[in-house]
């Protein structure tokens, strides 16, 4: 058991922190929600400066503990979210780096790093969410092209996005899994139509995007035909490995504001709710030596990174909705108030034991691939 | 950085586990059931002869001269056996108390409003007075009940949270070998998801649990080991409820050994304080901006 960091780790860590703190007070103040283009420009104007300062390609080029303290850091000095930048640098980047030819690694990875382009995500269907593998859009060939026809869903940034890591089926007699492609479909080809959707936090962070014979060039697929499906479970390691990070740092800082607010406005005196925080208190620095014990495991080997992060997410995504429903009983009546902070989070937190793989789901996949019990039904 | 064991610690655990499962295997563990407030003196100075007590004491002083990160993993072996004894009490009064490094003395100790194992003990410390026995909930814990409660050494507290991650790490294993085996419906009980998710739950638990009791051994921060406390505390009690569940009927009999597990929890969640405390600490360490 060791909690210290190398000398270059300390070295990164302390060069970070300093940029920061020279940089952040120089930023822009950040777009409202629904500003999409002003949230493109500013997402990818964060990341140019990443760039220019040489941390442009942390979440991929770096070791798991470096990664860990960018992220420790950039949350703690309330640097800017990866935001629109998140499926190109976190997803589609690593995926062509690991599975592509030196051509699209040189074509899509320069402008992700750089700050110029943006990817969203064509993975879920309305009849495939958590079970990927059922996805129904297809793409035949036509010559060098494929023709792609059907719908994504659930789409993150879709609107200001230049490019799609799109699965689709190539082969449909083939057996679930092994059917599918991996493309990358430019988002402003002809066929593709994009339809925002409302959440029931009343933002339009997803769309519906339809796909009307799209042609996309067979240069465009990474990976082999057919073998899109390992190359996605190459992408959702990435995905699992170290995606909450900054978050469970950002729960401490709730933690800490949601405590000050309720010693400003009485609230505090109520022993049941000092209980309630104190024992969140505990969960999320659990949570944190859990990342901690999860990216040693990654350093030294042993342990599919991905299956690891599921049971960091389902701790993780339950524990979060418990500390937005507290800071409800802080908040009081003001809790239904849409423009006090920490209501619209409260309603977005209620995603996160969906998104990415439900609990059910991530339940499942600790039962079978961790503690090994049979197949289930 | 890495939280998991090193190889010497790893040598150390083994070590231990393979003492416990040749002398503490379920034939003595049944036993001491049968035998209630009798503890296995020769056993005691053989865990002494092992270190078990003198293992943070300096070699200056006759110990190991090791310390936390090396203490936690021997007991969570414990806590996996259901070793039953103050082990907690005469570990921390090796070195003040003579004999007790050895395991030639037995130290009982007041701690969180309970004296477990009085008067089995050679030697009781702190204050006792009022002490009022009690019929035991767990047949392998002799206990009084005290009217005032002193607050009580981290170190303590994260040794019982080290024994709790052993039993909540022993039910899971439990629960999920049956799981594997049982067939009901013509198929392993394992195979429902009903069954597979509170399985799964189960090690969310444990692993959560785990990273925070290691990491508390390291920094020995009472923060760290309060909130140790509380996740292993939870981890211990659910675990062994939840592998009751998994077991069905066979669980809630006396021969099975899940109910060991769920009293000793329930046991040793009272010896660190009541919960409330470690609560109210770690809720005012949020407005002291620590994070």
């Amino acid at each position: 058991m060791d909690l210290t960091h190398t000398p270059e780790e300390e070295d990164f860590r302390a060069r970070l922190r300093a940029w920061l703190a020279e940089v952040l007070p120089t930023l822009p103040p950040p777009p409202s929600p629904d500003d999409w283009p002003g949230r493109r420009a500013y997402d990818l104007g964060w990341q140019r400066r990443l760039h220019d300062a040489g941390y442009g390609d942390v979440h991929w080029g770096a070791s798991p503990t470096v990664r860990l303290i960018f992220l420790e850091e950039t949350e703690r000095a309330g640097a800017p979210y990866v935001g629109a930048s998140f499926v190109g640098l976190l997803h589609a980047g690593p995926t062509i780096a690991a599975e592509g030819t030196d051509e699209q690694r040189e074509r899509w990875l320069p402008p992700i790093l750089r700050g110029d382009e943006v990817w969203c995500q064509g993975f879920s269907e309305p009849g495939a969410g958590s079970d990927l593998a059922a996805l129904r859009t297809r793409a035949h060939r036509d010559g060098d092209h494929y023709v792609v026809n059907g719908s994504k869903i659930w789409t993150s940034h879709a609107e200001v996005a230049d490019w799609c890591e799109l699965l689709v089926r190539t082969d449909p007699g083939a057996p679930r899994h092994r059917g599918i492609s991996w493309l990358a479909m430019r988002m402003d080809a002809p066929g593709v139509t994009i339809r925002p959707l409302r959440t029931l936090a009343g933002s339009t962070e997803f769309a519906e995007v339809f796909l009307d014979d799209v042609r996309v060039p067979v240069a465009h697929r990474v990976g082999a035909e057919n073998d899109g499906w390992r190359v996605t479970m190459v992408t959702l390691s990435f995905e699992r490995g170290t995606a909450f990070v900054g978050e469970v740092v950002a729960c401490h800082r709730v933690l800490r504001e949601l405590a000050a607010e309720a010693r400003r406005n009485g609230r505090w005196d109520d022993p049941a709710l000092r209980r309630a925080l104190g024992g969140l208190h505990a969960e999320f620095r659990a949570l944190w030596r859990l990342t901690q014990w999860n990216v040693g495991e990654a350093e030294h080997g042993g342990g599919v990174p991905g299956v690891t992060g599921s049971v960091l997410k389902l701790a993780y995504s339950h524990a979060r909705q418990r500390l937005y429903d507290t800071a409800a009983d802080v908040l009081g009546a003001q809790a239904l108030d849409l423009d006090r902070p920490w209501v619209l989070d409260r309603l977005s937190s209620l995603s996160y034991t969906i998104a990415a793989g439900t609990s059910q789901i991530q339940r499942n996949i600790v039962a079978e691939r961790i503690l090994g019990l049979p197949k289930g039904r | 950085m890495r939280l998991q064991l090193d190889k010497g610690q790893q040598a150390l655990r083994d070590g231990v586990r393979e003492l416990l499962a040749r002398r503490f295997g379920p034939e003595a563990l049944r036993d001491a059931v049968e035998r209630p407030g009798r503890l296995d003196r020769e056993l005691w100075r053989e865990l002494g002869a092992a270190g078990f007590f003198a293992l943070r004491l300096p070699e200056s002083e006759g110990g190991v001269g090791l310390g936390l990160p090396e203490a936690v993993p021997v007991f969570e072996e414990a806590g996996r056996a259901l070793l039953p004894g103050p082990l907690v009490a005469t570990h921390l009064a090796a070195g003040r108390v003579p004999g007790a490094a050895e395991g030639d003395t037995v130290v009982a100790a007041a701690l969180g409003g309970l004296l477990e194992w009085a008067e089995a003990a050679d030697v009781v410390q702190g204050d006792t007075a009022g002490a009022v026995p009690l019929r035991s909930v767990d047949p392998l814990t002799p206990l009084h009940r005290l009217p005032g409660a002193a607050p009580v050494d981290p170190v303590a507290v994260l040794l019982t949270a080290a024994e709790q991650l052993g039993g909540a790490e022993r039910t899971c294993e439990l629960a999920v070998q049956h799981a594997r085996t049982r067939e009901q419906f013509g198929r392993p009980v394992g195979a429902f998801q009903a069954v597979q998710h509170l399985c799964a739950d189960m090690l969310v638990r444990t692993r959560t649990a785990r990273a925070a009791v290691h990491a508390a051994a390291v920094t020995g921060d009472p923060v760290d080991v309060h909130a140790a406390r509380l996740l292993a505390d939870e981890a211990a009690a659910r675990n062994a409820r939840d592998c009751l569940q998994v077991h069905g009927g066979m669980g809630f009999t006396w021969e099975f050994e899940v109910h060991l597990h769920l009293k000793r929890a329930w046991v040793r969640t009272r010896r660190a304080g009541p919960t409330t405390e470690s609560e109210e600490l770690l809720a005012a360490a949020l407005l002291k901006g620590e994070t």
